[in-house]
């Protein structure tokens, strides 16, 4: 077939430079950030952010790697999003298999009500859930705080119950696509329902399971929201939340902060970088309808 | 209905219960019923502690009436809907329509474009300020000016505005990329044949054909605007020209003043404008689902 207008060879390099100049665009102000992180304070506050070095120092990393003792941050973020993703997942691969597999009654009210729970701005729940938590009691070993409010576990929670309603909503559009012979067939031979979903539905929902794990490990470690209003002790809190900390009281230091920010930012970075496909996949599944 | 519920034994059955019984209370517990005591205490004057007294309306009437917060809150969210929805939005798609073609380097436009979507809008606020500072900022040494962007209540807003946009371009583009590449090449093919310039394609042909991807971003676009608070949070927690209703209600918990009645009235105006686009958005999808 041929096209009635060959592609103009000026109109190429009109569309490479205009993409070109856009991208550099988007770049800057992460180059600035990392460039920003590795100067002194002083130099920075005498010619500006704009401006060659006179010295480079990656000191800022060592002080908020130290000082601000990041690794106890990460580690708190670890103890989050790893149960939070895992449970996620887990819940709401069963619920989808549910709601796309089984006649269960009332099985797409479920969905919708789970899907729209999804969509509300955590502000519209936040005040009562605050208060909530402060009520629950937890035993010690649970929670050092005595409440659900300033645990791990109560974070744990509300991202699972606030990320639930969007992967089962993915999942369940997902699990459609499979070809349903294959859950008919165990179903002859008699399959337990957990046996129809842990073996023979799950398997087949790796692609979909994967990019939804990179896409809720990046949303839940980027949280700063959850951690802000139900952890009160400083040391307990997740990593991006903890940034804030870098903060002074009376004065800031942009340049510490800076490298705070992209060594806050390099584990999603480099997610995205080696799961790249995942990610993408994540963010189109629940728009391109299976 | 009885002949169906035999095929499961009272294993599978009791196994169902309890899997989805975990995952509604779960959703009632930490979604559903947060939001509906929301909708409860912003008739009441509870502080979190005193006896919770029946104010019926007042608080909405105090809202309107007596806070001046609360309309320049309504306004930033009514001018972040705008920037989001009418220049990044279409902005990402502008992208998105001139990357999906073959061409050398997309992939590396594609991933300058969407790398500022893995990050927290809590570093995208702490970026800004290396961008925006009055004194040693890269604006101002560019253009040479003395604004003070952050600082000046006047035009704030607008900064930060490009700021999440900066983030929410990328969203948009992956999202319609993926769209395009779903819409079938012989579309474009006829209409060019047709003699359609590739304009016309777009808008007549193309376009049409991505109503579900576009129902898609407007939701993202709209409940990431009703959703918007950690830039402005990071910034300078949401004051002096920041004020979004997001951060009124969050005043409310880790701010002085604990007045969590007056608080669940804003949270209840931000509901009722978001449930107004979920419920459209879910009867569009369900619909289609028939």
């Amino acid at each position: 077939m041929t096209r009635p207008r060959r592609p103009l060879r000026p109109l190429r390099a009109l569309l490479h430079l205009f993409l070109g100049v856009v991208a550099l665009g988007w770049l800057i102000p992460l180059v600035l950030a990392v460039y920003a992180s590795l100067r002194p304070y002083d130099e920075t506050a005498r010619l500006g952010y704009f401006s060659l070095p006179e010295s480079l120092t990656f000191g800022y990393y060592a002080e908020a790697w130290t000082q601000a003792e990041l690794p106890r941050y990460y580690l708190n973020t670890l103890i989050i999003v790893v149960p939070g993703v895992t449970i996620t997942l887990l819940l709401a691969s069963f619920t989808a298999f549910a709601i796309a597999r089984l006649r269960i009654p009332g099985r797409k009210v479920l969905l919708v009500v789970f899907t729209a729970g999804n969509l509300l701005p955590p502000q519209v729940l936040i005040t009562p859930l605050y208060t909530m938590y402060t009520w629950i009691e937890l035993p010690a070993w649970l929670s050092d705080s005595l409440s659900l409010y300033d645990s791990y576990l109560g974070l744990i929670l509300i991202h699972v119950g606030f990320q639930f309603g969007f992967c089962t909503f993915v999942l369940a559009n997902f699990m459609r696509t499979i070809p349903v012979e294959i859950g008919e067939a165990a179903l002859v031979d008699g399959a337990s329902v957990w046996r129809r979903y842990w073996q023979l539905t799950l398997p087949l929902c790796r692609p979909a399971l994967a990019a939804l794990g990179t896409l809720q490990f990046t949303w839940m470690y980027n949280d700063f929201l959850w951690a802000l209003v139900l952890m009160s002790s400083g040391d307990k809190l997740p990593v991006t939340s903890a940034l804030n900390n870098l903060r002074g009281q009376f004065f800031t230091d942009y340049n510490l902060l800076a490298a705070g920010s992209v060594l806050v930012a390099l584990p999603t970075l480099i997610v995205f970088q080696l799961l790249h496909k995942h990610f993408v996949a994540g963010l189109t599944l629940g728009s391109t309808k299976g | 209905m009885s002949q169906k519920a035999r095929r499961y034994s009272a294993r599978d059955r009791a196994l169902l219960i309890a899997g989805l019984g975990v995952v509604i209370t779960l959703n009632a517990a930490l979604i559903w019923g947060p939001t509906l005591a929301s909708v409860v205490l912003s008739a009441t004057d509870w502080n979190g502690i005193s006896e919770i007294r029946w104010l019926g309306g007042e608080n909405y009437h105090d809202l309107a009436a007596e806070y001046p917060p609360f309309w320049t809150a309504v306004r930033n969210n009514v001018l972040w809907l705008g920037f989001l929805g009418l220049l990044a939005t279409p902005f990402g798609l502008f992208c998105a329509v001139l990357l999906d073609r073959r061409l050398a380097l997309s992939r590396v436009y594609q991933s300058a474009l969407y790398l500022p979507v893995v990050l927290s809008l809590a570093v995208v606020g702490f970026i800004a300020q290396l961008v925006y500072s009055a004194d040693y900022g890269v604006l101002n040494a560019v253009t040479g000016m003395r604004t003070d962007w952050l600082g000046d209540s006047s035009i704030n807003i607008w900064v930060v505005m490009v700021a999440a946009g900066w983030r929410h371009v990328g969203y948009v583009m992956i999202i319609y990329l993926a769209g395009l590449k779903a819409v079938d090449p012989a579309l474009k093919e006829a209409a060019a044949i047709d003699g359609a310039t590739e304009t016309q394609a777009f808008f007549r042909v193309v376009f049409p054909t991505l109503r579900p991807v576009n129902v898609i971003v407007l939701v993202i676009t709209v409940i990431e605007a009703l959703r918007a608070f950690d830039i402005v949070y990071a910034i300078n927690k949401g004051r002096n020209g920041l004020e979004l209703l997001s951060v009124l209600v969050t005043e409310n918990i880790v701010g002085e003043a604990s007045r969590i009645g007056f608080g669940s009235a804003i949270a209840v105006v931000l509901l009722v404008i978001a449930l107004g686009f979920i419920v459209t958005y879910l009867t569009q999808i369900f619909r289609e689902d028939r």
